[in-house]
């Protein structure tokens, strides 16, 4: 299905404390994705914004940030689901394309987290969950994930190694990462137990420890989505969206069905998204998973259906999902050492793979060119799912 | 009594459902049950997602459960900061009915596994705070 395209990509450094205000951390991603794309903002006849609510101040931000960036009067909107939110705004252009209402649309990512404290921070998250019943215990996000970890630890033979050797990979590719925040190796003894040096070692939410646990920054991507006719025209290489797959799930985790399966949404999203495209997980050549904690990557490999239920731990002992695997994952640091600027996740992710596929993606290219790669965005605690494939 | 009285620090302080803390004060944790079509949720709803009806009942909840899974927490959000290390678990009563805690604190951290049976209790804060926790047969 060649319908809707992604013509432009664009992406800030990931930062600890970007020096400027949001509009003009917007303006970054903005600018490169508007210049890979080679048009001007006449030719935008829309917008969708994208970020988690109440790390920065201004309100109704769309408006605001689609001035700044001379994207007026063309309509725009705010889309949000947490962690996920550039991928449903990537989805909604893709609607509004697909529908016929609009030919192009700038899909623009964003987040400031270092206008808050990392305490005021885990408590925002944490009210990403379930406010009425749940935040009152305390709980923060590395807190949810350790309760899958838990679960995989006992029944699955998971073992705090094939977290750490997660986090190791992701490092691999952080160092040659330029945009990414965290740009040093990671090493076995980093998580040593007990050595006041190991700075990745000391529990966060055991099972988790701090190198479980995906960096904090501020960042910004942006996706530029035109039609068929106008992308044809304008690209030299369009990259499509051929699939797409979005899934939602209870928010309390009483309501989880058994945590030694993983997240629903990203089965469901993953599903959707397969049978959209019309290929299967043997076509999928490069892939971006949502790696907000360790555990988290393993459960996306068997919601991708990259490893069986319970067998996720396997692709990392055999090392698969390096550059040089059989499925290479998150070659560009993931959210562990990228970072993970919460609305401007997705797009980041989305960014990587289209370089991927255009064979321009530099030092993390993926040998072969890879002609479909594919991005996973969890949003919350698996509340949100998207899937989304990509094709030549 | 309102809600803001539930858990260590409430964040809602309205909700229909804030009957659930005076039965915590008396002693009782329960969930809620449509009367018209039998549904059981836990936490309680004033409203039934499954037939939409709004003729809820209250239900005490089992006092047997197995844990599910469990964290402990080295680190608290904002307005936590005092609590921890604690530790927060799923109980799985069977039948759907589960619940999301903190841990008892004499169940020593090393004691707490995966599966081990448990029940669930009211507790009250010295600040007056009213919740419930998991605890030992």
């Amino acid at each position: 299905m060649k319908d809707v395209a992604i013509i432009g990509v664009g992406q800030s450094s990931f930062v600890r404390g970007y020096e400027g205000s949001i509009r003009e951390l917007a303006f970054e991603a903005f600018r490169e994705a508007m210049k890979d794309a080679g048009i001007t903002q006449k030719e935008v006849d829309a917008s969708v914004f994208c970020s988690a609510p109440e790390y920065d101040k201004q309100r109704s931000p769309a408006g605001v940030l689609a001035e700044y960036l001379g994207l007026i009067p063309q309509p725009t909107f705010y889309a949000e689901s947490v962690c996920s939110s550039s991928s449903t705004g990537v989805k909604l252009g893709y609607s509004m394309i697909k529908s016929g209402l609009h030919d192009i649309v700038v899909v623009l990512g964003f987040q400031k987290m270092s206008e808050i404290t990392s305490a005021e921070s885990q408590e925002r998250m944490g009210r990403g969950a379930d406010i009425q019943w749940e935040a009152p215990f305390g709980t923060m996000m590395p807190a949810y994930y350790a309760l899958y970890a838990q679960a995989y630890m006992a029944k699955h033979g998971l073992t705090h190694d094939d977290l750490m050797n997660v986090r190791i990979k992701a490092s691999t590719y952080g160092v040659i990462n330029e945009r990414a925040v965290y740009r040093k190796p990671v090493k076995p003894e980093d998580f040593k137990q007990g050595d006041p040096e190991a700075k990745m070692a000391g529990p966060v939410a055991w099972p988790l420890r701090v190198g479980d646990c995906c960096a904090n920054a501020d960042g910004s991507s942006c996706i530029i989505l035109a039609n068929a006719e106008k992308a044809k025209a304008l690209s030299k290489k369009p990259v499509w969206i051929i699939g797409i797959g979005a899934a939602s799930e209870a928010v309390n985790m009483a309501a989880r069905p058994d945590f030694t399966k993983g997240l629903s949404v990203g089965y469901a999203a993953a599903a959707q998204a397969y049978k959209m495209a019309g290929i299967t997980v043997k076509n999928v050549k490069v892939a971006e998973v949502h790696d907000c904690f360790t555990i988290a990557e393993i459960m996306a490999y068997e919601g991708l259906g990259f490893a069986p239920m319970g067998e996720g731990k396997q692709l990392i002992r055999e090392k698969a999902t390096y550059k040089e695997g059989r499925i290479p994952v998150n070659v560009d640091g993931g959210l562990l050492s990228k970072g993970h600027p919460i609305g401007a996740t997705g797009g980041s992710q989305i960014r990587t793979i289209v370089l991927q596929i255009r064979g321009e993606a530099g030092p993390m290219q993926v040998a072969g060119e890879p002609d479909i790669g594919l991005v996973h965005n969890i949003g919350g605690v698996g509340l949100y799912g998207n899937v989304t494939i990509f094709g030549r | 009594m309102g809600f803001e009285k539930f858990g260590r620090k409430s964040f809602t302080a309205v909700t229909k459902t804030s009957k659930f803390v005076d039965l915590l004060a008396e002693g009782k944790v329960e969930g809620t049950v449509c009367k018209d079509c039998g549904a059981k949720f836990f936490p309680p709803r004033a409203d039934c997602a499954k037939c939409l009806s709004k003729n809820m009942d209250w239900f005490e909840m089992p006092k047997k459960g197995k844990l599910e899974t469990f964290t402990t927490a080295y680190y608290a959000p904002f307005g936590f900061e005092a609590d921890p290390p604690y530790t927060m678990g799923v109980v799985d009563f069977g039948g759907g009915l589960k619940l999301f805690a903190r841990i008892a604190k004499d169940i020593k951290p090393e004691e707490v596994k995966v599966g081990m049976d448990v029940t669930i209790r009211p507790l009250k804060y010295d600040d007056g705070q009213i919740s419930f926790e998991v605890s030992k047969t």
